[in-house]
């Protein structure tokens, strides 16, 4: 099930040195970047566009389409490798930064190649001093042995990288906020259109691709874009790097091809849940995805459709399983609680709503709750994402405030009993206007 | 605003500060984007990031001192305001909150002497929570000037916070605290290393934030 490796094949065969250059070029490393530059870069874009890799930052749109949206003429071109995880359970683009640094860079320098690009930025979190060590020392070997720089192997292709770190702001992992961050200003993110390939970063076209992306593309190089779009469901190609957290007996990054069901994630990989209890419901794609419960969800196959069809999303593959012991509401208080500290307040309902939805829970949850708070939360959800679909509309620049508006909605709808059960003196409240699920 | 040459801005700062700012400025086509590199740098010179070090950013990138606070006000790691010598974040997101971070938080704060938010009396401990650090696998997560501990477990949370406070590294290690104080890992971290943090601020080789003990 997690055969074929491509992300972590090297730092499980090599646990004290795959993030050495010594150790990325004994086991096959810079070769696609060889055989890349005696490619032309149409050859080398077709070969990702081939692999159908849809992005794995969160969105999942297809990379090579992406690719493919930067206008002919317009010179310089700036690719950005977003490295700003912080979707909350989101911790695999950690390890690939630590534990294989080079790969990243020679997808970045194959991507930058392929895309006419000649400077390239990698934007690590500000609390990712570590990783961010590991990519800067990559990027200056990677400088030693001539693979960045001026003629790159005296193939006459110029490329400088820069890394650059954060300062703790999670809004700048969506990409315009991140361009932002980059040119010097408030994370804020912009109003698309323009999308980043036409204006991006000094409003000139730029390709945001996330880490785990642009680490699969030296693979694809060696064996073919096509050999990558075999593995897998058709719509959901490739291996998967998956972080699962909270009540599971061996919580870790896993990387998998996709299309194994939920149940066996969760117990054959996981081990199930700890201390022997039941499931109550987990997160199947980051803090922003509704939740899914065993009753309707845990035979379902882990493909980015089939989750996106049962009204949630795979996301950044972040993966939060609580179990039979948890308050959802605390935990739903929670995700909101940090949907509110991180919203940019540049649009009202977002910065508004999601304290209002933070105070709400808090209050319900410390005995003073009012019957009236239930209908209250699913008002203010309704200001924040019109009609509570899935996917969710947006009254807002960017999905950062619907977002909130998931953990809400899941237990609403799922456990609606332990939501009012937090509500002293509740009587069977109506819901009157607003339709939920 | 206009531009200032690095010697005339920064005449009061070491030789080698003044020099990294020269290369982080050459290392964008634009120099406002290295608006965030150089408020970590000032952060060094100044212990925070103080009026005076806005100051000193404006004049580096052409700026004025109003739109380098916007940045420096709107990212919670440029601390405005003095940050005692060992900065103690807890994570309580999530998934550190599903595994007894809140917990974690109030073990801290006993015995750092600090409330969340707050630096105790003697200066040595500022305690605040954070949201997600990206170490769900490892939950409940603790970092000390943003080197990680995972699988801290409250009790381990107050050895850590002894450790600091008798020991005093001058080089704060993640894998000597894990190794110490840690427990469950989001992932295997390979072998140990020697680099650390030298003060609240990333180390980060461009920034010279970075500490190295010998084994």
């Amino acid at each position: 099930m997690t055969t074929p490796l491509i992300l972590t094949e090297r730092m499980t065969a090599n646990r004290d040195d795959s993030h050495t250059i010594a150790r990325y070029e004994a086991t096959g490393g810079y070769e696609a970047l060889r055989r890349g530059l005696g490619m032309t870069p149409a050859e080398v874009a077709a070969t990702v566009k081939a692999s159908n890799i849809r992005g794995r930052g969160g969105a999942g749109f297809p990379t090579g389409v992406k690719w493919g949206f930067l206008p002919e003429a317009t010179r310089p071109r700036y690719l950005v490798i977003n490295a700003d995880e912080s979707e909350p359970g989101t911790f695999k683009d950690r390890q690939l930064l630590e534990r294989d640094p080079h790969q990243l860079v020679e997808g970045i320098i194959l991507s930058a190649y392929a895309l006419d690009v000649h400077h390239a930025f990698v934007y690590v979190r500000g609390e990712y001093p570590r990783p961010g060590r590991r990519v800067q020392r990559a990027v200056d070997e990677a400088y030693e042995k001539g693979y960045l720089g001026k003629d790159i192997l005296g193939s006459g292709y110029d490329l400088e990288v820069t890394v650059h770190l954060g300062a703790g702001a999670y809004i700048c992992g969506e990409e315009t906020a991140l361009l932002n961050s980059l040119e010097g200003r408030r994370g804020e993110p912009r109003i698309k259109p323009p999308f980043p390939a036409v204006e991006g970063l000094y409003a000139k076209p730029t390709i945001v691709n996330n880490v785990e992306t642009v680490s699969n593309v030296p693979w694809m190089i060696r064996n073919g874009g096509d050999a990558y779009a075999h593995i897998g469901p058709e719509t959901s190609a490739g291996t998967r790097m998956f972080s699962l957290s909270g009540h599971v007996v061996r919580p870790g990054n896993y990387e998998v091809v996709m299309g194994m069901t939920w149940r066996q994630f969760i117990y054959d990989i996981g081990g199930g849940i700890r201390n022997g209890r039941q499931l109550k419901c987990w997160i199947p794609g980051g803090a922003s995805a509704p939740w899914f419960v065993p009753t309707q969800h845990l035979d379902l196959p882990v493909t980015i459709d089939d989750t996106g069809r049962n009204g949630s999303m795979l996301g950044s593959g972040a993966v939060v399983v609580m179990d039979e012991t948890t308050n959802v509401v605390a935990a739903a208080h929670r995700v909101v609680k940090f949907f509110a500290h991180e919203s940019c307040g540049q649009c009202t309902p977002c910065r508004e709503g999601c304290d209002w939805l933070e105070r709400i829970l808090w209050r319900m949850l410390n005995g003073a709750g009012r019957p009236s708070d239930l209908d209250l939360l699913l008002d203010v959800c309704d200001n924040i994402s019109p009609g509570l679909r899935w996917p969710p509309a947006q009254t807002t620049i960017c999905p950062l405030g619907p977002s909130a508006v998931s953990p809400i909605r899941s237990i609403m709808t799922h456990f609606r009993d332990d939501v009012e059960a937090m509500v002293p003196g509740i009587v069977a409240t109506s819901l009157e206007g607003v339709s939920v699920g | 605003m206009t531009v200032r040459s690095v010697d005339n801005v920064l005449a009061g700062w070491s030789a080698a500060n003044r020099e990294r700012a020269t290369r982080l400025l050459a290392s964008y086509p634009h120099r406002r984007s290295a608006v965030m590199p150089l408020l970590y740098l000032a952060s060094m010179e100044h212990g925070h990031v103080t009026d005076e070090a806005m100051r000193q950013v404006a004049g580096l990138t052409g700026l004025t001192s109003a739109q380098v606070q916007s940045v420096a006000s709107f990212y919670t790691m440029f601390k405005r305001n003095r940050v005692g010598t060992y900065l103690v974040s807890v994570c309580t997101s999530i998934s550190c909150f599903l595994l007894g971070a809140d917990e974690v938080l109030e073990a801290v704060e006993d015995a750092a002497g600090a409330h969340d938010g707050e630096t105790s009396t003697d200066g040595l401990f500022t305690v605040e929570h954070v949201e997600c650090l990206g170490a769900c696998g490892g939950a409940p997560a603790v970092q000390v000037n943003y080197e990680l501990v995972e699988g801290v477990e409250p009790d381990r949370a107050v050895g850590l916070c002894n450790w600091l406070r008798t020991s005093r590294p001058a080089v704060v290690l993640g894998d000597e605290m894990q190794s110490l104080f840690g427990g469950q890992r989001s992932f295997d971290w390979g072998p140990a290393e020697n680099e650390g943090a030298v003060a609240p601020v990333p180390a980060f080789g461009p920034y010279g934030t970075v500490g190295r003990e010998a084994r």
